[in-house]
């Protein structure tokens, strides 16, 4: 019973690393149809301001040695300005581009955005110690479970629960699904394009930088590589629940944590270190019984 | 300054080689009601396409209500009071009815005229009422056409277009669809820009006619006075036998 409570704790965490991830890819595919390969580039940046940039194994803290909600405005504001600015300065001039240009301009972007890190900090993983009292254990009806991972769960279902609020009862969540669904009718109605996608890449580089967040407290480490591999589960993700549907890609996201979780619980000792391609195996497995995704509604069918 | 609300000055659009409209003119009064046909691939959603800002003119002039248009964004041009149904409807399918509706008000300050003309675009398509919170792409092709023309026209438009309206719709349910455009045109002093490939309509709505072929104007005027032959032979570019003609 507590072995599968802890199991359930480590799903539901590792899941929702990957929804969050997810989210911020849909929220881009949605409104522009741009697979953002930079993404998890985005995060690896925005959390790298917690560090002084220095070639030496050892670096002080930077933003990291600030007030707690200092650190967590300033590394989600960092996110977010980066996505912002890599709209303006590179995807605004691509609107009418083939999705092969923009994949590959994303692409780019993610590589130029690792070699600034590589040129600031070296390419050496630095040990970030943030908030250490977050892995302390926490005593759940016998189950031992690290604080952080349920801040994490709790953070990301009251992000989920406001983001699902927010496109159901405000304006620019109104917009933000009409641009989704049919983006030059949405246009014809007079919604202004650019913001909604701008609001869009805001919102996707803090999620991106949360991740950052969650993932720097759980390892203790940050890497100038460790977007890509984030970047790849966030994308099968979105894959899995249907590109072009938000719920879809949080579900996408969750169901592989859970898998994952599984698989590691379960599989032989021998076994284990081939998870991932487990996994996968499973990723096209189910891409073979439905090509468009878990989730996919008939509105978004069609555009995909 | 006339009371010309659009005024479209050799007009040139191409994709690609294909020259989809060459040098064409157009002018519409203020509470006008035209009616443009043609044959397939005349470039009537062209033309459309080209006033919402949806393509990019080669050459030519767009100027709406007094404003230079050509090549604006589509939502600068719905900004300035022009509002297109497009080919096919394209309701927000995953979305309710009611908020179909209100993706056009956002450029609209007026709270109370927003609600207000919700209650009588509701008075007019009561089924919408209906269905207000029902998924908008659960409505029937027809109800889907009176969704999309009351959501254009909660955008308050001063120049209202549709591309096709009867396309994929049962003659009745094309009749209803033109019975609510002609109330609404009686009642809220509409100019209306509607397009079809048959000419027939226009006579039903006692507007002016724009015959378009190849992508320039071959016909023009009050449709009673032109006569079958003239319609035949613009329309097909050559003397048919008026059983071919296009009911």
């Amino acid at each position: 019973m507590t072995a599968a409570l802890q199991y359930l704790f480590d799903a539901l965490s590792l899941g929702s690393l990957y929804a969050l991830g997810a989210l911020g890819i849909a929220l881009i595919f949605g409104v522009m149809r741009l697979v953002n390969f930079a993404h998890g580039d985005v995060m690896t940046f925005a959390i790298f301001v917690l560090i002084a940039p220095t070639t030496e194994a050892v670096a002080p803290l930077w933003v990291g040695a600030w007030a707690t909600p200092l650190i967590v405005l300033t590394v989600l504001g960092v996110g977010a300005a980066l996505a912002v600015l890599a709209e303006l300065t590179v995807f605004r001039h691509l609107r009418h581009a083939t999705p092969a240009t923009t994949m590959m301009a994303a692409f780019a972007l993610g590589f130029v955005i690792q070699n600034v890190l590589l040129a600031l900090h070296s390419s050496r993983a630095k040990a970030v110690n943030l908030w250490p009292q977050l892995n302390l254990p926490v005593d759940l009806w016998g189950a031992r479970v690290p604080a952080l991972q349920m801040l994490m769960i709790g953070i990301t279902m009251a992000l989920l629960l406001g983001l699902a609020w927010m496109l159901r009862h405000t304006r620019a969540g109104l917009e933000m699904r009409a641009a989704a669904e049919d983006f030059d009718m949405a246009r014809m109605l007079g919604v202004k394009a650019n913001r909604v996608i701008l609001v869009a890449f805001g919102m996707s580089g803090a999620l991106a930088a949360l991740i950052g967040l969650f993932m720097v407290n759980q390892t203790g480490l940050v890497d100038i590589r460790m977007g890509a591999p984030m970047m790849l589960v966030a994308f099968v993700s979105t894959v899995i629940g249907g590109l072009g549907s938000l719920m879809g890609a949080v579900l996408g996201g969750f169901l592989i944590g859970f898998v994952s979780t599984a698989l590691q619980a379960w599989l032989p000792l021998d076994a284990r270190a081939f998870r991932d391609a487990f996994v996968y195996l499973g990723v096209i497995a189910l891409l073979l019984w439905r090509p468009n995704g878990l989730f996919i509604t008939g509105a978004t069918r069609q555009r995909v | 300054m006339t009371t010309h609300l659009l005024s479209i000055q050799n007009l040139h659009v191409r994709y690609g080689g294909i020259a989809a409209l060459r040098g064409l003119d157009l002018t519409i009064h203020a509470g006008e009601t035209v009616m443009v046909t043609g044959p397939n691939g005349a470039g009537k959603s062209t033309l459309m396409k080209a006033i919402a800002g949806l393509v990019k003119p080669r050459q030519g002039r767009i100027v709406f209500d007094g404003q230079l248009t050509t090549g604006r964004a589509p939502e600068t041009v719905a900004a300035s009071g022009f509002s297109l149904v497009p080919e096919g409807r394209q309701v927000f399918g995953s979305m309710t009815v009611l908020e179909n509706l209100r993706i056009g008000t956002g450029l609209r300050r007026n709270a109370l005229a927003v609600a207000a003309d919700l209650e009588y675009l509701l008075d007019v398509f009561p089924l919408l009422r209906e269905r207000a919170h029902g998924q908008a792409g659960l409505l029937s092709g027809g109800q889907q056409q009176m969704l999309v023309i009351a959501r254009a026209l909660m955008a308050a438009p001063r120049l209202l277009a549709i591309d096709e309206p009867s396309l994929g719709l049962a003659p009745r349910v094309t009749d209803q669809v033109y019975e609510a455009l002609l109330r609404l045109r009686a009642e809220r002093d509409l100019t209306l820009l509607i397009v079809e490939q048959s000419a027939s309509r226009a006579l039903l709505t006692g507007g002016r006619m724009v015959m378009l072929r190849e992508g320039g104007i071959v016909l023009e005027g009050d449709p009673r006075q032109i006569t079958a032959q003239q319609m035949q032979q613009a329309y097909f570019g050559y003397d048919a036998a008026p059983a071919a003609m296009h009911a």
